[in-house]
């Protein structure tokens, strides 16, 4: 791809210094919290230090004020390296502080925003429940209104950030009959992090001035295939009484907000799986020129040379449909198709891409020896999180038969 | 306190090289740049004494075509207040020319400080500091690992075979930076917006006599492969035999 179709020099700017960032001080780590699972509070610090943590926010809101390619740049690098650290990225700018940004009211962007842009507490976004997957609509959680809150009971499920996060987007039911079109409301809510002692240690995860509401914790921890270093947990919530200048935008609307909220996420994860596909690739490049088998290095087998030529093309493709997409977000453009479009094709690219990469490593791609394992279990997640493959499918589909029926 | 951090755009080194076809030159093809490795200590190192010191600020200055801008704004983006463009068309081999055009920007600028890494990572001549501290009339202090100003003095440590020298001097002066000194900063997304605010000034070079010039450049040659000897002690014999009158090293 031609830089200059899509970025100007301070896109370039940006890339290479998240790229230097990747390199330097992801990369030698990503293995280690893969294996442990934790989430890598000292890189965090390093991260918010940077403002990767509010890159598409305003400075009087304490982000980096830069655009949402800036932003896709960001999580692209760092998905190169690590998906785990693109996904924080992502799973905290998009869903957990997109909501506040663009439905809150001026006084909840004083008071959460500054404290996510600014990388100084994570926050998450609380939609899927075990009988709420793809049918999102499907929520059982409640938020009964009494006086001057609510009263919220329920179960969320995979939450990103969940154990580590202090600031959280929930939706709950607050009218039965009205079901997603109109029953469904979205709230702010504040927990107390869950890792606090590991995270001080890098003075970074806490803000003293957050009250937590008594009555909201975090589950079970996942034990999951990829995305290890990311903390994805259940949210509970017994009786937490909410009060209702925590509501984020009108009562009813909150269904249709994050549905919005999820065209911005699908090309993080679009840009995310890009990353994993590309990094991906560029391990396989480099050792099927220093390995070497019958007195030749590999690439010039052509088995294994075809394989890089569909891993680059398809990577290619994939690069066109994340940026273009962000720069119609950018315009204020309606991006429903084109981000599912951008995170179905990319998330299935980063699954074949890793996968051929491990092949062409052979058994050495299937040890912890070399990332191209990791990249694969990263990969598969990409295809489900934010949407599986068929939702994205069953997306594009209904916009292209509108277009016709309408 | 003002700080003059002269800065050099170079190839990242983690390539192989080839020779262009005039076989003076690297062939830049496919080539990425970016501030030489001691220069971004020194910048590094500059910023640094201007937080400690609460005061004062850091300019860097390149000399190069309008592709060094590049690392003059990656300098801004990193803290720097105000970057400085030598123009000219190539940059010339010979340190005397190019320390010519330096000192003479650098004369009038009242500075309390300027700095050079210890070397370029791509000449590695390690000389413009020297010629810039000659025409200056100034002190210098090469390859220095740690550095203080206090009290308008200076003090640094340098890494000598085998321990350290501490050297104190008067201001102005110069110094050229070892690595170990700091590490650069990445430039933070806030730095990168408020880079396109601050002053890039372009003036050309008023670069000294080139009497140096680079004539041919050659690869190393290829090594020769390997020769197995044998296997355990009963190798020992003939590999000292062959250390011995072959390779001549014993
Ligand atoms: C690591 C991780 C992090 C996550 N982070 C978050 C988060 O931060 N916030 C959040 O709210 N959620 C999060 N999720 C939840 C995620 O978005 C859901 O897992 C996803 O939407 C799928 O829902 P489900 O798991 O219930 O699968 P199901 O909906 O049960 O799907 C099972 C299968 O049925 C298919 N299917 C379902 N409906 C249809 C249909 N109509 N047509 C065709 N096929 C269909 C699906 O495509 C899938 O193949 C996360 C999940 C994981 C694993």
């Amino acid at each position: 791809m031609d830089d200059s179709q899509y970025f100007n020099e301070q896109h370039l700017q940006v890339r290479d210094m998240v790229r230097a960032f990747a390199r330097d001080e992801v990369a030698p780590v990503a293995a280690h919290f893969d294996a442990i699972s934790e989430f890598p509070w000292a890189n965090i610090a390093k991260m918010a230090e940077l403002g990767l943590l509010g890159v598409p926010w305003s400075e009087e809101l304490g982000g980096a004020g830069l655009d949402l390619t800036s932003y896709m740049i960001v999580i692209h690098e760092l998905a190169k390296v690590d998906a785990s650290h693109g996904l924080t990225v992502s799973a905290h700018t998009t869903l957990g502080t997109s909501p506040i940004v663009y439905f809150g009211t001026p006084e909840q962007q004083q008071r959460y925003v500054p404290l996510l842009a600014s990388g100084r507490v994570m926050g998450g976004f609380g939609l899927t429940e075990e009988s709420a997957g793809s049918d999102a609509g499907g929520t059982q959680t409640t938020a009964v209104r009494n006086g001057d809150h609510y009263l919220l009971n329920g179960t969320k499920r995979f939450i990103t950030h969940g154990g580590v996060g202090e600031i959280f987007v929930v939706t709950a039911v607050t009218d039965r009959d009205k079901g997603t079109r109109g029953g469904i409301s979205a709230f702010i809510l504040t927990k107390q992090n869950d890792d606090l002692a590991r995270a001080a240690e890098h003075n970074i995860g806490h803000a003293d001035e957050l009250t937590p509401m008594p009555g909201f914790t975090s589950g079970r921890k996942e034990d999951k295939l990829g995305w290890r270093a990311s903390d994805t947990r259940e949210l509970i919530f017994q009786d937490v009484r909410v009060p209702v200048e925590n509501r984020l935008g009108v009562e009813g609307e909150g269904f249709a907000n994050f549905m919005r909220t999820l065209d911005a996420g699908r090309i993080g994860i679009a840009a995310l799986s890009l990353g994993i596909a590309e990094g991906a690739f560029e391990e396989a490049l480099k050792y099927s020129t220093v390995r070497r088998q019958f007195g030749q290095a590999i690439s010039s087998f052509q088995g294994i040379s075809f394989q890089l030529a569909d891993m680059a093309t398809e990577i290619e493709a994939g690069k066109h449909l994340v940026y273009h997409a962000a720069a119609m977000l950018q315009r204020g453009q309606n991006v429903t198709k084109a981000a599912a479009m951008a995170k179905l094709f990319c998330s299935e690219v980063a699954m074949r891409a890793t996968i051929k990469a491990i092949q062409v490593h052979g058994g050495y791609g299937y040890t912890k020896e070399y990332p191209v394992e990791r990249m694969m279990r990263d990969a598969k997640i990409c295809e489900i999180g934010e949407g599986t493959s068929e939702i994205q499918r069953l997306v594009i589909a209904r916009e292209l038969l509108r277009d016709v029926t309408a | 306190m003002k700080i003059a951090v002269c800065i050099k755009r170079v190839p990242e080194m983690d390539v192989t090289f080839k020779i262009a076809p005039t076989g003076k030159a690297v062939d830049e093809t496919g080539l990425k740049w970016d501030m030489s490795d001691f220069d971004g200590y020194a910048v590094e190192a500059a910023l640094q004494l201007t937080e400690k010191a609460g005061t004062g600020e850091v300019h860097v200055i390149s000399l190069g075509p309008d592709v060094v801008q590049e690392t003059l704004r990656k300098a801004l983006s990193m803290g720097v207040a105000k970057a400085v463009q030598l123009k000219c068309d190539t940059v010339p081999f010979d340190a005397y020319a190019i320390g010519t055009a330096l000192a003479a920007e650098l004369k009038d600028g009242g500075y309390d400080l300027i700095m050079f890494g210890k070397m370029s990572i791509d000449g590695a001549n390690g000389v413009t500091q020297f010629v810039v501290a000659e025409l200056l009339g100034l002190p210098l202090v090469h390859a220095c690992s740690k550095l203080e100003i206090a009290d308008g003095k200076g003090s640094a440590r340098r890494e000598i075979e085998g321990g350290g020298e501490l050297v104190s001097f008067a201001l102005p002066a110069i110094v050229s930076i070892d690595e170990g000194i700091a590490r650069p900063r990445y430039p933070s997304l806030k730095g990168i917006m408020a880079a396109k605010r601050k002053p890039l000034e372009v003036r050309p070079a008023q670069l000294g006599e080139v009497r140096l010039t680079i004539e041919t450049m050659e690869l190393p040659p290829p090594r020769a492969a390997g020769r197995i000897i044998g296997e355990g002690a009963a190798a020992v014999p003939e590999l000292v035999a062959l250390l011995q009158n072959e390779a001549k090293v014993l």
